[in-house]
Parts: structure tokens; sequence; C-alpha cells
């Protein structure tokens, strides 16, 4: 992998989020008394640095929407640590702190609403809650003011949740997100229940919010080509483990982890002479249930290198060039 | 949206108006069918006495003349005076018998509504704790006893075991055993209904939301998932209220509470015609009208609800 080569941004931006170890178990029962860990996310290592996006992919299930709640604490996490802007995540004061500063946009924007508000509610309520405001003409004023960033009349806001169509719904979450003036936003597949033509839109209002507001964002989604098109970097994880990490176009353009592969050779290309002349890769089999996690690797099952090796030990997240991780024993 | 509203409001109580006028016509005449009559008794009294008795109370004439002179006093809020209670005007039974009916069973609405809402949001809360497993049985206990069983289980152990209250329900103190009785199957099924409904609303995505914003958890309860959960309870309260206001048969009687649940089925069984009449109008109202309130208490709690 020697042909990869790129400078390594570390060091030059300090890091805003850090996740080391990560993990987060649920328990399902499994009959009278009786119990299993769910592996949501296990043992999931990666930092995000100040200003970068980082796109964090992977099939429905692999856990990418339980890291982004871990992190924001809105799971509390079986193990592992997160560290947030030089703090470590324990106690309810840091957590206090956290929620002043990072927030979660959310996938379903009909759901993700309280019906019973008022649209300058649920963007006023974080003002309330961190009382970031001196008296209600100035509440009002900042509600005005962020139904106009996200592009929503602000004479709106006296409407309710469910007189908005779902584009102008997820511009509410977004402004509820960006109320506190937050330093880092979580955006959990923000973009997948709304209709394609609004998509692009909200897309780039997140891209241009970022520039704006200077943000940091955790980009969660399972479209490729949106992660690659906003991402500075892209976390590619399955069935709870991250098995890839690195720049977005390097990754996009040079998978390294079998896995990644077959996962970008999956994505349609616009092009009918490339797609005739680039064969995809078909995985046998279907994700194993993160109930029933094969040994070692957890890719082992589908994966067209696996080893014996594999089946023994998983494989750690290595450096294989600079700023690049791949988490696989046969590269 | 007011006039809106005054619209929908206007609208509702006319077709009020028809449901009443309905209900009056087929209870008549229902009513009419049954055989019997309020004179007949094992010491029958003599036809010609019986004949005056039934001109003095209109009921010699044809049918269709007793049901439109009925309907008349119906406009003037004359329902005629009790045909066994003599000398009694209907509508001053009913007054009279509500008042109590009324003290009674609004204290028991009330005491149902409050404590089920809490201990139901306590269960969602506590889910699969031993809290809401205790709840759970309990409520389910109650809801399964009928309320004779209760008021005689309260009566035995409160004024006979331990003599701690009056059996008597014609005090404020003898009102407390009644009031219990009476609300505890309405108090248990509240608790039901919010349990269910409140572990629906906290495992909604908006409730995530606001924890992510921040928000402390007493406000996510009581703003966000109480505010959302409460309307199935508020489709049970509205007939709820209205049937426990009017009374209940079985609690006055063991209490020997002076309302008007005694009247509902007296009266049937005594043909007392201008009673049955009375109370069930009166009843009908009031179902009436507690529906539409429930229906006013939607759109007030959901905003979604479009009235009309």
């Amino acid at each position: 992998m020697s042909e990869i080569t790129t400078v390594r941004p570390e060091g030059i931006t300090p890091n805003l989020l850090e996740v080391k170890n990560l993990k987060q178990y649920f328990n399902i029962p499994t009959g009278f008394l009786k119990s299993k860990p769910l592996k949501a996310v296990d043992d999931v290592s990666f930092e995000i640095r100040d200003g970068e996006i980082l796109g964090l992919v992977g099939e429905s299930g692999c856990g990418k929407t339980t890291v982004g709640r871990s992190i924001l604490r809105l799971y509390e996490p079986t193990a592992g640590e997160v560290w947030f802007d030089n703090e470590k995540i324990e106690s309810k004061q840091s957590i206090a702190n956290m929620r002043r500063k990072a927030q979660m946009v959310f996938q379903d924007p009909y759901s993700s609403l309280d019906p019973r508000m008022t649209v300058a509610d649920i963007i006023g309520e974080p003002l309330d809650v961190h009382k970031l405001y001196a008296n209600k003409a100035e509440r009002m004023e900042r509600i005005r003011e962020l139904m106009n960033v996200v592009g929503l009349s602000s004479e709106h806001a006296t409407r309710y949740a469910h007189e908005f169509s779902g584009g102008q719904r997820q511009r509410i979450g977004i402004a509820r997100a960006l109320a506190v003036q937050p330093k880092f936003v979580v955006c959990d597949e923000p973009v997948s229940a709304l209709d394609v033509s609004i998509q692009a839109q909200i897309i780039n209002m997140f891209e241009d919010l970022q520039k704006q507001l200077s943000l940091t964002y955790l980009f969660i989604a399972h479209d490729l080509l949106v992660v690659k098109h906003i991402s500075t970097r892209i976390a590619v994880m399955y069935l709870g483990k991250l098995i890839e990490i690195g720049p977005a176009d390097e990754l996009y353009h040079k998978p390294i982890h079998p896995y990644t592969i077959s996962l970008l050779s999956a994505v349609p290309v616009p092009d009918p002479n490339y797609a005739r002349s680039h064969h995809r890769i078909l995985l046998e089999g279907d994700v194993p249930s993160p109930l029933n996690m094969p040994s070692g690797c957890p890719f082992r099952t589908r994966c067209p290198r696996a080893t014996a090796k594999c089946a023994e030990v998983m494989p750690e997240l290595k450096e294989v060039a600079p700023g690049r991780k791949v988490a696989c024993h046969n590269i | 949206m007011d006039s809106k509203m005054a619209f929908y409001i206007v609208k509702r109580l006319l077709l009020a108006l028809l449901t009443v006028f309905l209900i009056i016509t087929i209870t008549f005449f229902v009513m009419k069918a049954i055989p019997g009559g309020p004179f007949l008794s094992e010491k029958a009294p003599s036809p010609a006495v019986t004949a005056m008795l039934e001109a003095k109370y209109g009921l010699d004439k044809p049918i269709m003349e007793q049901y439109v002179t009925y309907l008349k006093g119906v406009v003037t809020l004359d329902f005629g005076p009790s045909i066994k209670q003599r000398g009694r005007e209907v509508m001053d039974l009913i007054t009279e018998g509500f008042k109590v009916s009324a003290k009674l069973g609004g204290s028991a609405a009330a005491l149902a509504i409050v404590i089920g809402l809490v201990l139901g949001s306590l269960a969602a809360v506590f889910h699969n704790k031993w809290v809401d497993k205790l709840i759970m049985v309990t409520s389910t206990a109650s809801v399964a006893m009928p309320s004779f069983v209760i008021a005689t289980l309260l009566l035995y152990f409160f004024c006979i075991r331990f003599q701690l209250l009056p059996a008597n329900g014609q005090t404020a103190a003898g009102l407390i055993l009644p009031i219990i009785a009476l609300s505890l199957y309405p108090m248990s099924y509240i608790t039901r209904l919010t349990r269910s409904s409140m572990l629906d609303v906290l495992g909604q995505d908006y409730i995530r939301t606001a924890n992510a914003k921040g928000v402390s958890p007493s406000r996510v309860l009581f703003k966000h998932a109480l505010k959302n959960a409460v309307t199935p309870v508020i489709t049970y309260a509205g007939p709820m209220i209205a049937y426990i206001l009017t009374g209940s048969l079985v609690v006055e009687r063991i209490f020997a509470v002076p309302g008007l649940g005694k009247y509902f089925v007296s009266s049937i069984i005594n043909r007392d015609y201008p009673m049955v009449m009375g109370t069930t109008i009166f009843l009908a109202c009031l179902m009436v009208i507690m529906t539409l309130v429930s229906d006013i208490l939607y759109k007030v709690f959901d905003p979604r609800v479009d009235l009309s």
C-alpha cells in the first residue's frame, strides 16, 4: 500500500472528540429470566478533529447509529471512554456541559419532533434548558434567527410540526440542534428519510452551515456517495466493529479492507461503460446475527480472503499507511 | 381558529339535541311496549280505581297523544309527577339525588384520574421493575373485582373490624368508603391505560430528542411524555365521568347513600314511566355533554386533531 501517500493532518488540528474502546451492549431477553448481550458497538476507537466531518458508514444494523447515541450519552455506554473538548464525559456535570456543545440531528424528521409543541417551542426549548436568553423578546429573536438560518420562514413559528413537509421538518430539527450554538453535531442519517430531490438541498445546507458556523460533524449514513461528498474522512463499520478509517477520497478510490471493497463495488455508477467493465463483488450469505457473532473477525463468514487465523483472532485496527487504519489480517 | 371552534361546538350541540330526541322517542315507545303497568301488583286496585288513576296520569289516551304531550313537557323542562312517589315532581327527585351522586361521583372520578395518571406514569417509568409489577398486579386485581365485593370488603375492614369509618354514607366521613369503592375500578383502568400509552410515548423519537436537548427528566416526563400519553385517558374519562356522576346503584345501596342510582332500577321495576323517562334523558344529556367535552379536550391536548 505504499502508493498511498498523504500528509497526516494529525497534530495540525486538535481532536475535538476522542472515543476510546467504546462498547455498547444491550441485554436481549432470550427466555424466562435469561438474556444475552447484543454487542451493538464492540470496542470502537476513533477521534474527530476540530472542524472536520467524519463520515460513518455501514449497512443497517451495524451499530453506526448506536455509536452516535452513545457518544452523546443517550445510552449509558457499557465500557469505554468518550472525551469531548478535552473533558472526559462521565459525571452529570460533564454530560450537561456536553449537551450545551454537542447536539444531534435525528434520522426521522416525522417522529423526532414532539407533535404537541409549536416550532417556536421546539427550537426554543434548548434555549430554555440552558438559559441562553435574557428575556422573552430575545428568545423569540433567537428563534426567528435560527429559522432563517435553516431556510424556514419565521412567520411559521407558531405552527405545529405536522403542518410541515419532511424537508421542512428536518430543517426544524437542524435549527433545534443549532439553537445552543454547538461545536459538534452528530447527524444520524439526516437525509435518508427524505425525498431524493430534497436530500441534495439538505446536504448542501449541512455543508454551508459547517463552514459558516465552523462546526464539526459526525455524519452517519448508509449512502456512500453522500458520505463521500460531504466527509473529510470516512469510517466503515461492520457488525459493531470499526474495520477501516481513512481520508474520504483515498478510502473511496482505494479501499483496503475486503468489506469496504465490496461495499464500494455496490455503489451504482452513472456510466454504463464503466458499469459493464467492472463487475460487482457479491458477498455470499447474510450478515450474521449480532446475538451470535462469529469468532475472530466478524466479517470472516463472508470474506473472500478469510483464513484460519481470521476465525481465531479479531484483527486490530492498525495503521497501514499514514492516516489510514484497517482491521484485517490479510492485506 | 376560535370561530372554527365555536362553529364546531354549535354543530355538535345541535347534533346532541337530535340524539337526545331520538333517545326520548325510542325509550318512550320501548317502555310502553314492556308488558305490565304502574298499577299492577299483588294487591291490584279495582278496575274502576285503575281507570281513574290512568286517567289522572293521562295513560288512558292514545299512545301518540301521550308521546306528543310528553315532548311538550320536555321542551318546557317539565318531566311530570312521579307515579310511585306520590306528590313529587320527577325533576325535583332527580336534582335532589344528583346533588348527592355528583358529590360522591365527582370525588371518585377526580381521585381515579389523578391517582390513575400518577400510578400509570410510575409503572411506565419503572417498566419491568418491582414498582411496575406491584402496580400492575394491584390494578389488574381491582379491575377484576366487582364493586359490591370491594364495597363489602371495605365495610368489613373499616367499619366492623377496625371501626374507623361510619358505614352510613349520609355524612361527610361516611362518603370516604363509597368514594373508594366507586373509584377503584376507573382508577385501575386509567392506570393501565396510562401505563401502556406512556410506554409507547417514552419509546418515541421525540423523547430522545428532548433528552438530547438536555431537558431534565421530570420535564421530559410531564411536558413531553404525559401530554402525549393522555389521549386514551381522555377518551375513557368522558363517558366514565358521566356514568359515575349519575350514581352507582350497587355502591349507593350498600352504603345507604341517598343518590340518583337507586331510581334507575326501581323506576323501571315499578313502571314509573315519568321517572324512567326523566332519568334516561338526564343520563343521555350528561353523556352527550361529556363526550363533547372530551372531544374538545382532544384538540387542546393534540393540535393535530382536526375538529369537524
